[in-house]
């Protein structure tokens, strides 16, 4: 880790987005991870992508758990809110500020070990409920804060840094969550974040849950030969199926696309995901397709990317609880509150 | 756009700005490190080795370095006080007696004139002199220094500052003959001399011919800048009339106006026929003499001296305005005024003079009367005759005379020993590493947001009373303190090597000032459309943009904006591979010695 503090000066020329601020403006506290940590980049991708949103960070509220992704709220929305939750116990926490408050933008950030080993069913239950949030998943297949011991993501086969092998079979996360319902289901690269940004821009902007797993080698435990994490080996495999160009309200599709190639999907607030097919043998709104593309390639030990599955015409939480059109932190309590609760409560016991 | 060549020695001395931008190449951040580490002494004698006079342009340089300064691009700041830095190393120094060059006892046998006893022929001693040779100077005034003592006023520059550093030369053993004006070059090449040095400087101020010029110099009281600015520093002329008009607005005239007000003058007015924006004096001159209540007036152009019954009552002076047409600046006079006057000064520029020069003894002379002088060897067409300082090629200032000097010498070693003078060795640039551990650096990487640190200046009332009062203190302690952290250390390069980069993106994403871009780039890619994709456009022509041979995993390059790196090193703190390292690019620019250590060595292995 570094002790000096990232300077507060910037470029002469850097560009300021619609409410004014730099990239810069988006930064939080100094990493304290390693130095090459995929998850940093993640925390830079996060910070375009909220700049190029123009998101008031105070608008965000930046849950996370336990685990060396779980610091990295600290790094970036040094305005925005934000909690560590008990491990794997993020997504209650979310379900339940996002309860109390659906106007923020909720941002999930959580590992492979904080989500796929104690926190899973935690994670399944956030995807069931459909609560509107960004969830991603810093995914480097080992346990980085307590030394590199495989974690419930490791492949088959990919061995430690001392070379011992893992033998038991991965949980995909992108496969779990299709599986599950999810409503946004992609995979991204720490080391590509042309890719990336606009993953997390229309994640942001989907309403309800919309999942991302990131593949974010851990330079320390599990960027060696033999790995299937590392950024070489991420690299080497690395397929992306559908890229997903983001298109804020009211801005026009200006790129050219090749015809047959691409698919316009409008969301809720206007904007705009054109989904551009580089393999033409995936529809990212099927389903069932989308678990029978994952498994071929799953066989080809390919590392598909992109926005894999989409269905915007989902219902969330607060749909489905049917509640109050306003966030209940916005309504006033009721002047007779207490005598109300009492009488509640009375007719309960 | 090709892998960039960083072994070429220009490459780094180009983004260290100051060192580049400096005539003599002073190794800037190098002096002021010395400086933060209490090394004061040391930090003088880096200074003299390449501008010889850290006392005397730690005051009143011309100062190239501090408009280059790479902080006055970045964060909107104000460029470091390089100036009052290097007065610093002079205040702050220990006896350096011990360390100064000496003379060997063995000369070489080989005999060199200097004419005029300024810094330009100072330089040529103090490179020739160690080497062996018999240097003889030859001044005609009685006292040393030309210009720097004649020009400039004792409130700027006392007298004590200029024999310190003048002796440090002299006493190597230099044969000084003051009051010795060469009267012919034809008499001094008969002499015996193996080379000769002209560093006779610009001694020849312009006249203002105008309607009632001549009327008015018969009054006495229209003078010539820089001849007036030399008879008062040789007390000659110890007052002057209370209303006082300087004609021209560069450098010579902010002397002449503030040693108008310590002379008696109370109504000091400045007049240009520029506008505001385009006026020859520095900027700390002009802000200098606007403090002292001096009116500047900008866009009038003299017109006529008034005189009446012999006596000078003023000039008239048309008013200008300014105006764009086709893309060229054009004026026209709106007004004319009368301003009155008791004297007239006149600082408008100045010539080289060389009636002394025989024209038909091989030294050729070009259509303004100046001699023809190489660029690079600084020798005329008369082999074996050499100029330099204002004499080579008209006024340019201390710091550019005392780099023709350092050339000059050079020459002079290759010409008395049979060589080719334009065969010279090349600038070279040694490289190694500042990384002290993990995560420490042999400098101080910390970026200080602290502004550009003023000078403290003697209070008005004080300023006046006499005219050897040096107006500037010199930075105290708290001053160069916070003063020495704001350098960049910009000669601490990035350096980056290509193989070792495993694309994981933490230099880019910690880089403060988004200098870090990787890219696809083909080898016929034109480098402005490769400075169109950066991550913020290099739109600065002036800075290199660094492209690293091709990165393994992808095949893309990194590029470098040269432009805005603040040399933190975050960017090597935050790699995993240490395909990034800080490194302290050392430039070496070759001096008379280096000539002769590198002759010495042709001679040993033959």
């Amino acid at each position: 880790m570094s002790f000096m503090k990232k300077p507060q000066v910037h470029h002469a020329e850097l560009p300021v987005n619609g409410l004014g601020y730099t990239v810069r403006d988006y930064e939080g506290g100094m990493s304290t991870l390693c130095a090459g940590c995929g998850h940093d980049s993640i925390t830079a991708a996060l910070i375009q992508a909220c700049w190029g949103l123009d998101i008031e960070p105070y608008r965000v509220a930046k849950m996370s758990g336990i685990g060396c992704s779980s610091k990295t709220p600290a790094y970036f929305l040094r305005e925005a809110h934000g909690i560590n939750a008990l491990h794997g116990r993020m997504p209650s926490i979310a379900t339940g500020a996002n309860a109390a408050n659906g106007e923020l933008h909720f941002l999930g950030v959580s590992g492979d070990g904080d989500s796929l080993s104690i926190g899973f069913g935690q994670f399944a239950h956030a995807i069931r409920r459909n609560v509107n949030m960004l969830y991603l998943i810093e995914n480097n297949g080992v346990y980085g804060l307590t030394k590199g011991q495989f974690s419930a993501s490791a492949d088959i086969g990919s061995t430690t840094k001392r070379g011992e092998a893992n033998e038991q079979p991965p949980i995909d996360p992108v496969m779990t969550a299709i599986s599950l319902g999810c409503t946004f289901v992609a995979r991204g690269f720490s080391g590509d974040k042309e890719q990336l940004v606009p993953l997390i821009q229309a994640g942001l902007r989907h309403r309800g849950f919309a999942m991302i797993d990131i593949i974010s080698p851990c330079v320390a435990f599990n960027d060696h030969e033999g790995s299937t994490k590392s950024y070489a080996h991420t690299r080497e495999y690395f397929h992306p199926a559908i890229h997903a160009d983001f298109i804020p309200p009211r801005e026009e599709i200006r790129a050219e696309y090749e015809k047959g190639r691409a698919m316009p999907v409008e969301l809720h607030d206007g904007s705009t995901i054109v989904l551009r097919k580089i393999d033409v043998d995936h529809d990212p709104t099927d389903r069932a397709g989308a678990i029978a593309y994952l498994e071929r390639h799953r066989e080809a030990r390919e590392i598909v990317t992109g926005l894999l599955y989409l269905e915007e015409e989902g219902s969330d939480l607060h749909a489905n609880n049917r509640t109050v059109p306003r966030s209940l932190v916005d309504i006033g309590m009721h002047e007779n509150a207490e005598a109300i609760l009492e009488e509640f409560q009375a007719g309960c016991r | 756009m090709k892998p960039t060549d960083t072994y070429h020695p220009d490459y780094f001395h180009k983004v260290v700005d100051c060192q580049w931008a400096c005539p003599a190449h002073t190794d800037v951040p190098g002096y002021i490190r010395l400086i933060a580490q209490e090394r004061y002494t040391d930090a003088y004698m880096l200074n003299r080795a390449s501008n010889v006079f850290p006392g005397i342009l730690g005051r009143v340089c011309d100062r190239p370095c501090e408009p280059a300064c790479r902080r006055g691009r970045v964060d909107d700041q104000k460029p470091v006080a390089i100036c009052r830095l290097k007065r610093v190393t002079y205040d702050l120094k220990d006896d350096i007696a011990a360390r100064l060059p000496t003379a060997p006892e063995k000369k070489n046998g080989k005999r060199v004139a200097c004419i005029g006893a300024g810094c330009a022929s100072l330089t040529v001693a103090n490179d020739l002199m160690p080497l062996g040779y018999d240097v003889t100077i030859f001044e005609k005034l009685d006292v040393t220094g030309g210009l720097m003592r004649s020009n400039i006023p004792r409130f700027r520059l006392p007298p004590g500052v200029l024999d310190e550093e003048i002796d440090n030369i002299l006493n190597m053993g230099v044969d000084l003959r003051l009051g010795a004006p060469v009267e012919s070059m034809g008499w001094l090449l008969e002499q015996g001399f193996d080379a000769v040095f002209v560093g006779s400087g610009a001694p020849r101020g312009k006249d203002l011919q105008c309607p009632g010029r001549d009327e008015a110099g018969e009054s006495g009281r229209v003078h010539i800048g820089i001849d007036w600015l030399q008879s008062v520093a040789f007390e000659h002329v110890e007052s002057i009339g209370e209303r006082v008009l300087i004609i021209g607005a560069g450098n010579t005239a902010m002397d002449c106006c503030r040693t108008s007000l310590r002379l008696g003058a109370t109504d000091v007015r400045v007049m240009a026929r520029k506008p505001v924006d385009q006026l020859k004096a520095s900027e700390w001159e002009l802000e200098d003499a606007l403090e002292e209540g001096v009116e500047v007036m900008t866009e009038h152009s003299p017109k006529a001296f008034v005189v009446e019954n012999g006596k000078l009552k003023g000039m008239t002076f048309e008013v200008l305005e300014y105006f764009q047409e086709e893309g060229r600046q054009k004026s026209r006079v709106v007004d004319e005024i009368f301003l009155p006057a008791d004297d007239v000064i006149l600082a408008i520029g100045q010539d080289g003079a060389f009636p002394w020069i025989e024209r038909d003894i091989g030294i050729e002379f070009d259509e303004r009367d100046m001699p023809v002088v190489d660029r690079v060897t600084y020798q005329s067409t008369r082999p074996g005759v050499f100029f330099g300082g204002d004499a080579a090629f008209g006024p340019e200032n201390i710091i550019w005379a005392v780099r023709h000097g350092h050339e000059a010498a050079i020459s002079i070693h290759k010409h008395v020993h049979g060589e080719d003078v334009t065969d010279r060795l090349p600038n070279a640039v040694d490289v190694h590493t500042s990384k002290m551990g993990l995560h420490e650096w042999g400098y101080s990487n910390q970026y200080a947001p602290e502004e550009r640190r003023l000078v403290p200046h003697v209070d008005m009332k004080n300023r006046f009373k006499n005219i050897d009062v040096e107006v500037e203190l010199g930075f105290g302690e708290d001053e160069w303190r916070t003063e020495v952290e704001r350098c960049l250390n910009c000669d601490i390069q990035t350096i980056f090597f290509n193989q070792k980069c495993i694309e994981c993106d933490a230099c880019i994403d910690i880089c403060p000032t988004q200098c870090l871009t990787m890219l696809h780039i083909g080898d016929d890619e034109p480098e402005e459309s490769v400075r169109q994709r950066l991550k913020v456009p290099a739109r600065n022509p002036e800075q290199a943009v660094y492209v690293s041979g091709k990165l393994p995993q992808t095949g893309r390059q990194m590029i470098k904006d040269e432009d805005q790196c603040i040399h933190c090193g975050l960017c090597a703190e935050r790699c995993p591979t240490a395909a990034w390292d800080m490194k302290r690019a050392e430039i070496f620019i070759p001096q008379a010695r280096d000539e002769e250590a590198a002759r010495t060595e042709r001679k040993e292995r033959a």
